[in-house]
Formats: structure tokens, C-alpha cells, sequence
């Protein structure tokens, strides 16, 4: 069947308790059951919330954990996508994602990009991830990128060639400037550029799951959408309002879309390739 | 380019949920605030008003026996518009009651007392009505530093502190507060006849478009020139917003342990909120 259900959760975590985080999580996912979704896709840092600083530590879980297996338990009924804290075995923290599906963990993505600048500061207090890879999912096979790491186009060029199509991006962006007359948040306009770019760059579909509510004054923008391989919006949910989008995506338009654009069939591997060692080689970065 | 047109109706919503959010947060419902009549303090309460309900926003007018008969007329008409609660109280007794001993204090020394004698009764209100306290301080003061510490720069939440007075005005206008305080000279109204544009030397208009370009665009000294902006203009603005870093900052702390809150015992204010 090439036609799934998914829905994003445009939510208002609480910042640092992971309990009133989970039971969120439970009454969204229940909500999406009711209405026939197969996919739940969170926000980055969904269990958490975002601007942890400190509470890094406090809130961090090993993949092992019995709150996360209690996620385990009601992905036996759901897809879901979540956003929290990973403690590894030597205490390295990561801003991690999970797909969980059938009781188990199905692939971890760990943030690759931590911006520390501007307003953000999470290399102070979080591990990079060092991979970035598709796996295979009941909607087709999907890349997981977290916020930052789609402002970097070369992971999802990396996930396109790695045969990405579905990208899933959990955000937790928060607005910030522009609002002139007839505009958003400059940074949300140039959100929606980045999702609409990369679905016809990579015949993909984009999941962009964002959050809402406020942290220390900085305003989550929501805004949440899922844009077709053709480039168009599928779906999209208000801005500043929780809210649970329920969309339908079609794999059959992945399909025609790379008909019609076959650019990841003439993509030149070998070429990018030779150039990238070129550059490396003569030091240029 | 300089664009400081507002998408008025997106920032009230982004700005009412901020206090609503900040307030209850804070585990409040209501919120007081010092409505001095001009057109920051009305925007706080409108912004307040619609985010918690008239009936939730407390507006303490403060009078010294020196201020304009257009300030008092003014929050009055504020206070009418919105339905809003509020109380009078002088501050005439005590502020003069202290510079009985310091007969001689300059007016600087006398606006920051009034300043502060008022925050001290917004915070005491705080206590007595359960009610958060709202600030009124909008970006463009906040960085020059025109704004007396610990006393009307004192707020729990501001929603007017990322505004300049230039946008001030054209969300006050949006929301509806009265024409005659949006287009009245600005005044700290600490001594009579005081008004904010002669004291500081330049017009908002002036200075916000500098400080935009500076702050917001990252403009170094050099290109403000380049943009056409007078160089000693320039220079006298920058040496506010350095000279006044101070008041924007909690108290320098001596840095013994090994970990010193603020530096490095780094938790978000909303912390398990």
C-alpha cells in the first residue's frame, strides 16, 4: 500500500519534566490512534524541552531506560518519532530522535549540527552525532534530521544518495526577526524555503514537526507542515497553536515526482565525490 | 534597509501569549503594573488586558506632586478604556519625607528615588494581590541605558524589551491606545517639563534606526558612517549602550568556587515550568 496516515504534534513541552512530557506524548498519541494515523512525529527534544542548559544531565535517559520502553510499549500501536536526551554508556549526551515502531527501536538519529550561536548554545552541553543515515520505514525509507542538520544541505544530499524519501525534520525553532508588515518570524519564511527546496531538490517528502509554547521569553513558532516531492504543501498547522496535523503522503508521488525530475538518477556521485577529497586534500576547509 | 513596519496583528498574539505563558508560569493570574500615561506603560496594559482579562490586570498610578496633570488624565483614560483595576497611591509623602535629609540632591538623584519608590510599591502590590509584576522598559532604553536600575528597569516579565519606540508606537496604535498618548512628547516626567528626546540629545526616530543597524543588523562603527549616519551621532550613541552594559546585567559576582551561578551554573529561568 503506498498510502499512509501520519500526523504531526505540534506541542508545548514543559521544560525539564519528563513525566508531564510523556503523558503529553500519550494524549497525542491517543488522539492520533482515534483518527487512523500510523506515524506520530514529535518535535526535537519533545520528552525534554529545549533550552535545557543545565538540566541536560537531569533529563537524559540510555536507550535501555524504562521511560523509553514504556515508548517502546506504545509504538506496538503507533509509529512514533521522539525527541530527548541519549546518555551513551560513557556519559556522552546527544540530542537524539528515536523511531520506534512494533515495540522496538527502529533507528536513533543523533543531532548532527548543534548551532552555538545567536540565541543557541548547545555545544556547551551536548555530544555531536557523527551519522547520518536512512533507514526503512512502513512509509518508505526515511531520514530523521534534527533541526540545525537540515540548515547544513549536505546531510540531506547524504540521505537522498542513501535513498531517503521521506525526510522527518523534529524542530524546536524558535521566531526570531522580520515580523514587518505582512511577514512571520524571518526564520520561519526561511524554514518553509528550506522544506519546499529540499522536497523537489531530493523528490522527497519533507515532515517538518515544530514546536510551540515559550521558554525564557523565546516563542516557538510551530507552523508544523508536510510538503509533497512535487514541492507542494500537503499540509500545515497554524502557527503558535498546539495542534495535531494529521496528513495523508502517497509513495506513487515520490514515484512520478522522480519521473518528471529524475535528479537523483543524474546525480553525479563520482564527481561530488572527487571534488569534496579535492577540497579536503587542498586544505581549503 | 531599514523596515520598521510591524505585522502588528502576529506580534500582539506572539506578545499576549508571552504574558499569559510568563504569568502563569509564575503560578499568578493577575498581573500589576505602573501606568505612568504614556505609551509604553498603556501598551503593557493593553497587551496585559487582552492576555489575562481587565478584570486579572492591576494598573498602580503614582503620582509625585511634581508630575503633569496630562500624565494622571492620561492612565485614567487608560484605565477607563481597558476596564482595568487601579489604585492611586502618592509617593509625594515618602520621597520627600527622605530628601528632608538630603535637601540639596540634584534631580537625577530625586528621579531615581521616585523610580524606585515606585518599584517598591509595584512589588509590595505583587505580594498583596498575588499579581505578577509587568515591565514596561522597551529596547530602545534598555539599551541606552535611559532607565533607572532596580527601579522602572524592575520587572518579573517585559514584553516591550525586544520593541523599539518606533515599533512601540505603531503596535500601541494597532492596538488601540489613545491617539494623545501615542503622540505626545515622551517623558520620564521626573521634574516638569522634562522630556525624554531633549535630555538624551536625538530623536527616537534617530537612534532606533542607528541602534537597529548596530544591534539588530551587527553594523560595526565604521559602516554606520558609511550608511550616512553622522559620526559624532554614531560615537554618542555607541558610548551609551557601552557605558550602560552594567544595568543589563545581575550584580558582577566574584568568582571563587568552581561553580558560580550565572557563569557556569547555567538552568533556564522557566525551569520545570
Amino acid at each position: 500500500m503506498s498510502r499512509h496516515t501520519i500526523a504531526l504534534a505540534q506541542i508545548n513541552p514543559a521544560l525539564g519534566d519528563l513525566e508531564r512530557n510523556l503523558a503529553l506524548h500519550e494524549k497525542s498519541a491517543e488522539e492520533a490512534i482515534s483518527r487512523g494515523v500510523h506515524l506520530l512525529v514529535f518535535p526535537e527534544l519533545s520528552l525534554t524541552g529545549y533550552f535545557l542548559k543545565d538540566i541536560v544531565s537531569s533529563v537524559a535517559l540510555p536507550l535501555t531506560s524504562l521511560f523509553i520502553g514504556r515508548l517502546r510499549d506504545l509504538s506496538r500501536r503507533i509509529d512514533l518519532v521522539v525527541g530527548f536526551v541519549e546518555e551513551t554508556p560513557e556519559h556522552l549526551f546527544y540530542n537524539a530522535a528515536l523511531y520506534l515502531s512494533k515495540g522496538e527501536i527502529q533507528h536513533v538519529h543523533r543531532k548532527v549540527y548543534l548551532p552555538t550561536y545567536g540565541i543557541f548554545d548547545e555545544q556547551r552541553y551536548l555530544a555531536e552525532g557523527g551519522r547520518i543515515r536512512t533507514f526503512r520505514a512502513s512509509i518508505g525509507r526515511s531520514a530523521i534530521l534534527i533541526c540545525e542538520d537540515m540548515w547544513h544541505p549536505s546531510t540531506a544530499l547524504v540521505a537522498s544518495l542513501d535513498g531517503m524519501d521521506v525526510l522527518i525534520s523534529p524542530s524546536a525553532s524558535p521566531g526570531r526577526g522580520g515580523l514587518e508588515e505582512g511577514k512571520g518570524f524571518a526564520n520561519a519564511r526561511a524554514w518553509e524555503t528550506i522544506n519546499r527546496a529540499y522536497a523537489q531538490l531530493f523528490t522527497c517528502y519533507v515532515v517538518f514537526a515544530n514546536r510551540v509554547g515559550y521558554e525564557d521569553g523565546a516563542c516557538f513558532w510551530g507552523g508544523s507542515e508536510v510538503i509533497a516531492p512535487t514541492g507542494e504543501q500537503v499540509a500545515k498547522a497554524a502557527y503558535l497553536d498546539e495542534a495535531l496535523l494529521v496528513a495523508e503522503i502517497d509513495h506513487d508521488e515520490v514515484r512520478r515526482a522522480r519521473m518528471t525530475n529524475p535528479l537523483l538518477r543524474d546525480e553525479k556521485l563520482e564527481v561530488t565525490m572527487k571534488e569534496l577529497e579535492r577540497i579536503k586534500r587542498e586544505g581549503a576547509r | 534597509m531599514i523596515d520598521f513596519s510591524l505585522n502588528c496583528e502576529l506580534l500582539r498574539r506572539v506578545l499576549t501569549g508571552f504574558i499569559a505563558n510568563g504569568v502563569r508560569k509564575a503560578g499568578f493570574e493577575r498581573m500589576v503594573l505602573g501606568l505612568s500615561g504614556g505609551v509604553d506603560s498603556s501598551l503593557s496594559a493593553f497587551l496585559g488586558a487582552e492576555a489575562l482579562g481587565p478584570e486579572n490586570v492591576w494598573a498602580i498610578l503614582m503620582p509625585y506632586r511634581t508630575s503633569s496633570p496630562d500624565s494622571r488624565e492620561h492612565a485614567d483614560l487608560v484605565v477607563k478604556h481597558l476596564g482595568i483595576q487601579s489604585d492611586v497611591i502618592e509617593i509625594t509623602p515618602m520621597v520627600d519625607a527622605y530628601f528632608e535629609q538630603f535637601p540639596d540632591a540634584d534631580h537625577v538623584r530625586r528621579g531615581n528615588k521616585m523610580a524606585r519608590e515606585r518599584m517598591t510599591i509595584l512589588f509590595d502590590h505583587s505580594a498583596r494581590l498575588k499579581a505578577l509584576v509587568l515591565g514596561t522598559s522597551n529596547k530602545t532604553e534598555l539599551l541606552l541605558g535611559y532607565g533607572t536600575l532596580y527601579g522602572d528597569m524592575a520587572s518579573a516579565i517585559n514584553p516591550l524589551g525586544d520593541l523599539y519606540k518606533t515599533q512601540i508606537r505603531k503596535l500601541a496604535r494597532h492596538m488601540g491606545v489613545p491617539e494623545v498618548i501615542i503622540r505626545k512628547k515622551p517623558s520620564a516626567d521626573l521634574w516638569a517639563g522634562q522630556t525624554d528626546e531633549e535630555e538624551l540629545g536625538f530623536t527616537y526616530d534617530e537612534v532606533d534606526r542607528v541602534l537597529y543597524l548596530m544591534v539588530d543588523r551587527r553594523y560595526e562603527l565604521p559602516d554606520l558612517v558609511e550608511a550616512g549616519f553622522d559620526e559624532r551621532f554614531v560615537r554618542a550613541v555607541f558610548a551609551k549602550v557601552q557605558a550602560s552594559q552594567y544595568k543589563r546585567r545581575l550584580p558582577l559576582i566574584a568568582k571563587v568556587s568552581s561553580r558560580t551561578i550565572e557563569r557556569d551554573f547555567r538552568y533556564p529561568r522557566d525551569w520545570g515550568k
